[in-house]
């Protein structure tokens, strides 16, 4: 992660080149032309202990030129040809606008976002396979990431002018400061000991109008639910250029666990080709746990599990490959579902409303090994 | 109460108001029977008549028939005249062919013929007659007399008899030939039911005809000779024993020349010798023996002798009467009057129904008007679609794609052109499943397909609904054999359609990735900064890759 953007860009050129010169050799020597793409399916994706990641298998599809093919083909190679020129202009387009582009193709145009997001997948798992990104690609998320707040600066360019930009995330008030759609461009200074991912915008707020990051001299990162494509991937450059750990801390329930904490940790199984780049495999899980509902005694702020939790939790236990890997996080799984309760974070507002700044957290960062893998 | 009902009439009176009819007068009020009740059916009626005769003349003689139609209208009068080159008739009968109904060569015999009643073309002089007042107009040449007769002949309904009003030699530059002239009250209507319409159906089947049809308003119309054969004449035969009605039997066994009983079964009935003969009388059981005198024999033994023909193991109908169009000729007479991309004609063995032998023939024409046809060529495994000429000459005789097919039915080589919905024909078409050969029908309707079905029965007796032969009763002997007529061509269709499909889908496939390879070539060119030309020529391989890729696949399966 070294290399800097040119460098990136230059294999991404290659790549796409290769690919179309692949294609037209194909033709010359009179064969049907075909391009690879790693097959996206669930079938195809596994948990992997070592890197701490859901990846993409061995399996492939071969898009060939035939009848129900033909479309698609024409379609792949000609948003490489947009996203080569992208590059090329140092441009970008959102998925969105992507869309839109085809819309002077003809016949070949998308009929719906749809369409374009999956050609966009398959181009993007290629692109995995030789470490790049749909950023590299320039295809850009709609929606951006969540909010940082705390001890860092980060050092931005200003793509019109190429004046050097710098934010202080301490010194943005009550405010915070916005992910951007690509983060590879960015640069950090930070003395911060850790990172504190938290799942809703109100228990940021809460840290950040007390300035929580300061006396626990951390960074604070609003994920809002499940953690978006732009947030995880702005978590996992800065932990990794500062050897940051990362804690999680989300409401105690099924969907806090394997939806959230799961994906920001060990991504999603329907974009497991990027995985490698989104996921933040240092992450831990601070809490909200089971054995918290107990320790800090909320029992009497919880609500029951409903169908839907209880559902979820039971297919974690049997499908997740993330979860069945760890028993305990099988363990804790199994717990709630005895206790047949689940807590917010904001439970623990019973105990006052800064219980959460002045018991919760300084208990919990003082036995970080207690925390859930 | 002004209206007094008659007084009751005695038995003398009723019986001076009894009195013989007439068959003239009969069918003078019954006009309808013969096919006379609209204007527009009528002329069609009339030329059809005279149309036959002219056919039946010629084809007995051995002269191939060149008829020559003329129709002219104003308001709703009609004249029409019909010539041909046949034998002529000799002077002394020509009145009373024209000028008495039930008179002529062909009721008495068993043999295949378009006329059967000798009633057609004397009923058409008595419409005329009737409506405008104007009599039969003739002029017949025998070969080699010098002149030929002139006749005006009108029908003297009371007596059936004809009335001569003029008679002349005159000077003719035919050869030999007859030549009717008549006047009616008759229209010309276009449509499925027009003269044109007629004598083009009658063109198909029999391409050993040429016609020259004149219409109203100038219009000319010739439907050219296909074959330069006659068809061979069909041969006289006598009553099968299976299909004899009782009181035919009785009549027969009264006039019988024989003078035993098994000497009358051998001299007046088909398909039965000695050995047959001996084995019907014994069935009939006693006290009739080979040497009973036909015409003494009684009435409940008559009963008995007629069970005994039934029941007798008779060797069936021989075929030799009947003489079909021929699928060759089928196939011929379509060709050159209906433009079609597929035809395919079945000639059934013949058959019998109540003793009279018969058979079928079925043809089938499928036309995509102004579709597209797609070429292959075997070679590079290119297709492109072939427009097929816009030529729609034969509209109301091939159905469009939308609409039920077009039934052209035909007995002996007649066509038939009303009453279709109580036709031994339609009948069986309807009972055919059409689905199963891949057309479309609705349930208890005529298949939707732009296409003809030409039904033709033939038999030295067709059992029409009336005597104005419009259409076939639907005998089931007649029902089973035309639907297996049917199917036959049905199936050979269904392979055409088949095929048809298969090259429609896979030109579809084809044209569908071929948009797409435009794409792949600007994509590349983006890509790999390519110039025009080498894009082009990239394209241009591709396309070749794919076809040669095509042609290979279907060479295989």
């Amino acid at each position: 992660m070294k290399e800097d953007g040119s460098e990136q860009d230059r294999r991404t050129i290659d790549l796409i080149e290769s690919i179309a010169s692949q294609v037209r050799a194909a033709i010359e020597s009179g064969a049907l032309p075909a391009i690879r793409t790693p097959t996206r399916s669930l079938e195809n994706v596994s948990y992997n202990k070592e890197v701490g990641y859901l990846e993409l298998g061995k399996k492939e599809q071969v898009r060939a030129l035939t009848v129900n093919t033909a479309r698609a083909f024409a379609q792949t190679l000609r948003l490489m040809a947009a996203s080569r020129a992208m590059v090329a202009s140092n441009d970008f387009a959102t998925k969105r606008e992507a869309y839109y582009i085809s819309k002077n193709w003809g016949d070949c145009r998308f009929d719906e976002q749809a369409e374009s997001d999956a050609i966009m997948d398959d181009i993007e798992a290629i692109a995995s396979l030789h470490g790049l990104s749909r950023e590299n690609l320039r295809f850009y998320p709609e929606s951006h990431g969540g909010s940082v707040a705390g001890r860092l600066v980060i050092v931005d360019k200003s793509a019109a002018t190429g004046e050097t930009i710098e934010i202080d995330c301490a010194r943005l008030g009550v405010g915070a400061y916005s992910i951007p759609r690509s983060a590879e461009h960015l640069a950090f200074r930070t003395d911060a000991r850790f990172i504190l991912a938290i799942e809703t915008g109100g228990m940021f707020q809460r840290l950040n109008n007390h300035r929580f990051w300061e006396r626990a001299q951390c960074i604070i990162v609003e994920m809002g639910g499940v953690p978006t494509r732009a947030t995880r991937r702005f978590i996992r450059l800065l932990s990794d250029r500062h050897e940051l750990p990362v804690y999680c801390f989300v409401d105690c329930d099924p969907y806090g666990f394997t939806n959230i904490y799961r994906t920001l940790k060990a991504g999603s199984g329907n974009a497991a080709h990027v995985n490698r780049f989104l996921c933040v495999p240092r992450a831990q899980f601070l809490g909200v746990t089971p054995q918290d509902i107990i320790d800090f005694g909320l029992e009497d702020a919880t609500h029951p599990l409903t169908p839907v939790d209880i559902k979820r939790a039971k297919d974690a236990l049997r499908n997740d490959p993330f979860i069945v890997a760890h028993p305990r996080w099988v363990a804790a799984i199994k717990q709630l579902l005895d206790m047949g309760v689940r807590a917010e974070q904001q439970a623990l507002a019973k105990w006052g409303l800064n219980y959460v700044i002045d018991e919760y957290l300084p208990r919990k960062l003082a036995e970080v090994s207690g925390f859930l893998p | 109460m002004s209206d007094r009902q008659a007084a009751a009439a005695t038995a003398q009176e009723m019986a001076g108001r009894q009195k013989e009819i007439s068959v003239s007068e009969f069918f003078l009020k019954n006009r309808h029977l013969l096919g006379f009740d609209t204007p527009a059916k009528s002329l069609v009626t009339a030329v059809k008549e005279a149309v036959d005769n002219a056919l039946d003349a010629c084809e007995e003689a051995g002269v191939l028939p060149e008829i020559t139609v003329e129709v002219r209208g104003r308001f709703e009068r009609s004249w029409v005249a019909v010539e041909d080159n046949g034998p002529g008739i000799v002077e002394s009968q020509i009145a009373r062919i024209f000028g008495k109904l039930l008179y002529g060569s062909k009721f008495h015999k068993l043999s295949q013929s378009r006329g059967q009643q000798g009633m057609g073309i004397s009923a058409a002089g008595m419409y005329g007659q009737l409506t405008v007042g104007k009599p039969l107009h003739i002029i017949s040449r025998i070969e080699g007399e010098p002149l030929a007769s002139e006749l005006y002949v009108s029908i003297d309904t009371a007596n059936n008899r004809p009335d001569i009003h003029k008679r002349k030699r005159i000077a003719w530059s035919r050869p030999h030939g007859t030549r009717v002239e008549m006047e009616l009250e008759g229209v010309d209507q276009g449509g499925p039911h027009s003269v044109e319409a007629y004598l083009k159906l009658t063109a198909i089947a029999n391409p050993h005809v040429s016609i020259i049809y004149k219409g109203p308003r100038g219009k000319e119309l010739f439907f050219a000779r296909a074959c330069d054969e006659l068809p061979p004449r069909p041969k006289e035969i006598k009553p099968h024993p299976g299909g004899v009605e009782l009181g035919r039997l009785i009549q027969m066994l009264n006039g019988a020349k024989s003078r035993s009983l098994l000497q009358f079964l051998v001299d007046e009935f088909s398909c039965v010798g000695e050995k047959t003969a001996r084995e019907i009388i014994q069935l009939a059981g006693k006290p009739l023996s080979e040497r009973s005198y036909p015409a003494h024999i009684a009435h409940a033994q008559a009963n008995a002798l007629h069970r005994a023909l039934q029941k007798a193991r008779v060797q069936k109908p021989r075929p030799d009467c009947l003489v079909p169009i021929g699928e060759a000729q089928l196939l011929e007479g379509l060709r050159k009057e209906l433009p079609a991309e597929f035809y395919t004609a079945a000639t059934r063995p013949p058959a019998s129904y109540r003793g009279n032998p018969f058979l079928v023939e079925v043809a089938i024409a499928f036309a995509r008007p102004g579709e597209a046809e797609i070429d292959v060529d075997v070679a590079s495994g290119r297709m492109r679609k072939k427009q097929s000429a816009e030529s729609d000459p034969a509209p109301h005789l091939i159905a469009r794609r939308d609409e039920p097919v077009r039934l052209l039915r035909f007995a002996n080589r007649v066509p038939l052109l009303y009453q279709q919905s109580s036709c031994a024909i339609t009948k069986s078409v309807l009972q055919t499943n059409w689905r199963a050969y891949g057309l479309h029908q609705p349930k208890g309707a005529l298949p939707i397909a732009p296409m003809a079905i030409l039904v033709h029965v033939a038999s030295v007796w067709v059992p029409y609904t009336s005597e104005a032969k419009e259409a076939i009763e639907p005998y089931p002997e007649l029902v089973r054999e035309i639907k297996l007529g049917l199917q036959q061509c049905a199936r050979r269709l269904s392979h055409f359609l088949q095929r048809e499909r298969t090259l429609q889908h896979e030109y579809e496939q084809r044209a569908y990735i071929e948009t797409y390879l435009p794409h792949i070539g600007v994509a590349l060119q983006e890509i790999l900064g390519l110039d025009d030309g080498t894009r082009d020529g990239v394209v241009a391989r591709l396309d070749d890759a794919l076809h040669a890729n095509r042609a290979a696949k279907r060479r295989s399966s």
